[in-house]
């Protein structure tokens, strides 16, 4: 098992390089010289070539890739102009208010698509099977920032169910003691429920539309995996030894389905992370997005790179962690490596 | 399996009526295409004489009538500066359709050619462009695009690039696929027996069945390409204000969600999202024409 483990890691060296050459390639090589961009606008040619030498970009490129990994080695993203603050402090404390988003939409979007495939695949042509197509053609069709505008209208201005859509918590609340950085946990730690209430109302909306949004390869793929199986010997020889119809549904069957499932969630994420930038802009949620997208219209460049690097090194680790886990749901997988 | 799939292959012209005839039934069996088709039609028009049949000018502002609500006069109501939403969501139809058809047809180049290539060549071509395609998939798409975008500089052609880009493994993943089963073939021998170079086998026996796939594979992500180009411009990549355009309407309309304005942003994010749907459902339907193998 261990063995496994490592020798998946092996593989995600030739990724990661990628990653970082990309990176590297949009900050350097493409039209747009970052000397001139650094100088500010009142620079002279003297101090446009200063500024040239002190960043280095006077080197030949492979040079200057090296000195930008041992930047990277070294936990160093450059600074942000707009606050002054190195990018990486910026991006870590950021960091847990867009996880605490992402998996929140993750778990609701599974929790409605599973069981939703599960029942269209048993009771196909029904109603149910029905609704799980509409649901997954629509799904993909909805733009993320249009759902969240809509739900915001419904149920803040509407029906004044939901908070206002204006961050992770309301001004009256201060944030409770940082253990984990999810408000979630940490007021539950802290023992204030009320302070858990508040912070969960304010993640349900952005938190549904992220599901809306990834409930449908979820549950195509649910549906479409539980066809295959319910279709394999083994539910026949289950069904004829007379298991009842759940035993044969949730222990045989689905366990078995969920194989493809976990190989789509690879999918789903980046999905999730790349909506997740819309539903923070929308939501005024204080994440790693909304930080990179007013970054990128300030043309702030270090912050942009640092958060398209983080989000890759974080997809590739969410990659791994998936594949991991599919050796240990199936030890078919285990046998073959 | 070769040789199921080599057969499959591009009707010959004698089987025009016979695919006319396939069509007729798949859009018959399920109008939902029938459907898709029409509003496809409409969307095309829309494209093309939106600004000629629009009732005000999609830039006029008008500020005595700003902020009002859905009416005769102003179909789907007026924004903050007065200007009529019904003529901006009409004559934004054109650059959000070109934006989506430009991006799909560069990366139909790009990724098909790059992708027939390798299918074909094999060896170092095809390390290469599987490297290549592996690499933009280690990102998240979205996130990719904005990082391109935010390097590139702030335009639609670079908007339009960058939606290339991201969709550039999913063409030549397939492309490679459908090529490299095509390799052997019976009829690729025959024709490399005749004497024919290996860059005229490519280009005149293994693109022409290759097509359309990929044909498919563009309707296929049609939809999305505009879903994405729309996002970029939502969070201010691209196009600029006043210019209208659905993806940046929405951002527009999104502070006078909560003061309950909601027809600023509701129509052009309605209009996204049939149009989106529209091409998903197109893109279904051609496939069950064109390629009735891959049908789910």
């Amino acid at each position: 098992m261990l063995a496994n483990v490592l020798r998946r890691l092996v593989t995600v060296i030739p990724t990661l390089i990628g990653v970082v050459i990309v990176t590297f390639l949009l900050t350097r090589v493409l039209p747009g010289d970052p000397a001139v961009y650094f100088a500010g606008p009142t620079a002279t040619p003297e101090s446009i070539a200063e500024v040239r030498k002190s960043l280095g970009l006077d080197q030949p490129l492979p040079e200057q890739f090296a000195r930008y990994v041992g930047d990277l080695a070294h936990g160093n993203l450059g600074n942000s102009l707009a606050t002054g603050r190195p990018v990486l402090a910026e991006l870590t404390s950021r960091l847990p208010a867009s996880a605490e988003l992402t998996l929140f939409g993750l778990v609701i979007s599974m929790l409605i698509a599973i069981p939703l495939g599960i029942l269209a695949a048993v009771k196909q042509g029904s109603w149910i099977d029905h609704t799980c197509r509409v649901v997954a053609t629509a799904g993909v069709s909805l733009p993320v920032f249009f759902t969240g505008l809509l739900l915001v209208y419904v149920f803040y201005f509407r029906l004044g169910w939901a908070p206002a859509p204006l961050g992770r918590l309301d001004v009256f609340y201060d944030a409770p003691p940082t253990v984990t950085g999810f408000y979630l946990i940490d007021s539950l730690l802290a023992g204030n429920f009320e302070l858990f209430r508040a912070s969960l109302g304010q993640l349900i909306l952005p938190g549904v539309t992220l599901a809306l949004f990834s409930l449908a390869p979820i549950a195509r793929m649910t549906r479409a995996s539980m066809l295959t199986v319910m279709a394999s010997d083994y539910i026949r020889t289950a069904r004829a030894s007379g298991l009842s119809p759940f035993t044969v549904v949730v222990t045989y069957a689905f366990r078995n389905a969920m194989l493809p499932v976990i190989t789509t969630l690879g999918m789903v994420f980046s999905f999730l992370l790349g909506a997740n930038v819309l539903v923070e802009k929308v939501f005024a949620w204080p994440g790693i997005g909304s930080f990179a997208v007013e970054a990128l219209i300030a043309s702030d460049y270090a912050p942009v790179q640092g958060f398209v690097l983080t989000m890759a090194v974080m997809y590739v680790a969410l990659n791994l962690l998936i594949d991991i886990l599919y050796g240990v749901v199936d030890p078919r997988v285990r046998l073959e490596a | 399996m070769t040789d199921i799939v080599a057969n499959t292959t591009i009707r010959p012209a004698g089987g025009a009526a016979a695919l006319l005839r396939h069509a007729r039934y798949v859009i018959g069996e399920n109008p939902v295409t029938g459907l898709s088709f029409g509003l496809f039609l409409l969307i095309v028009i829309a494209a093309m004489v939106g600004p000629w049949i629009v009732p005000y000018s999609p830039l006029a502002s008008d500020t005595g009538a700003a902020l009002k609500p859905p009416s005769l006069a102003h179909l789907f109501g007026t924004d903050q500066l007065g200007r009529d939403i019904f003529s901006r969501v009409v004559v934004a139809t054109r650059l959000d359709f070109i934006i989506a058809v430009l991006s799909v047809a560069l990366v139909f180049l790009m990724g098909g050619l790059a992708g027939v290539a390798a299918g074909f060549f094999g060896g170092w071509t095809d390390r290469i462009v599987s490297r290549i395609a592996d690499t933009i998939m280690a990102f998240p798409l979205f996130v990719l695009a904005m990082g391109i975008v935010a390097a590139l500089g702030n335009t639609v052609q670079n908007i339009i690039l960058a939606t290339a880009i991201i969709n550039f493994p999913l063409y030549a993943r397939v492309a490679r696929a459908e090529a490299n089963i095509r390799r052997d073939a019976g009829f690729v021998e025959a024709a490399r027996l005749s004497g024919n170079s290996e860059w005229r086998i490519l280009a005149f026996h293994i693109l022409p069945n290759v097509f359309p796939i990929l044909v498919v594979q563009m309707s296929l992500t049609m939809g999305y390409a505009i879903l994405n180009a729309a996002g970029l411009s939502f969070i201010g990549l691209g196009v600029r204000p006043p210019t209208p355009e659905w993806g940046i309407m929405v951002a527009e309309g999104a502070a006078n969600i909560i003061s309950g304005e909601w027809w600023i942003a509701f129509f052009p994010g309605a209009a996204l999202m049939i149009a989106v749907f529209c091409f998903n459902l197109l893109g279904d339907g051609l496939r069950d024409i064109v390629d009735p193998r891959r049908r789910t």
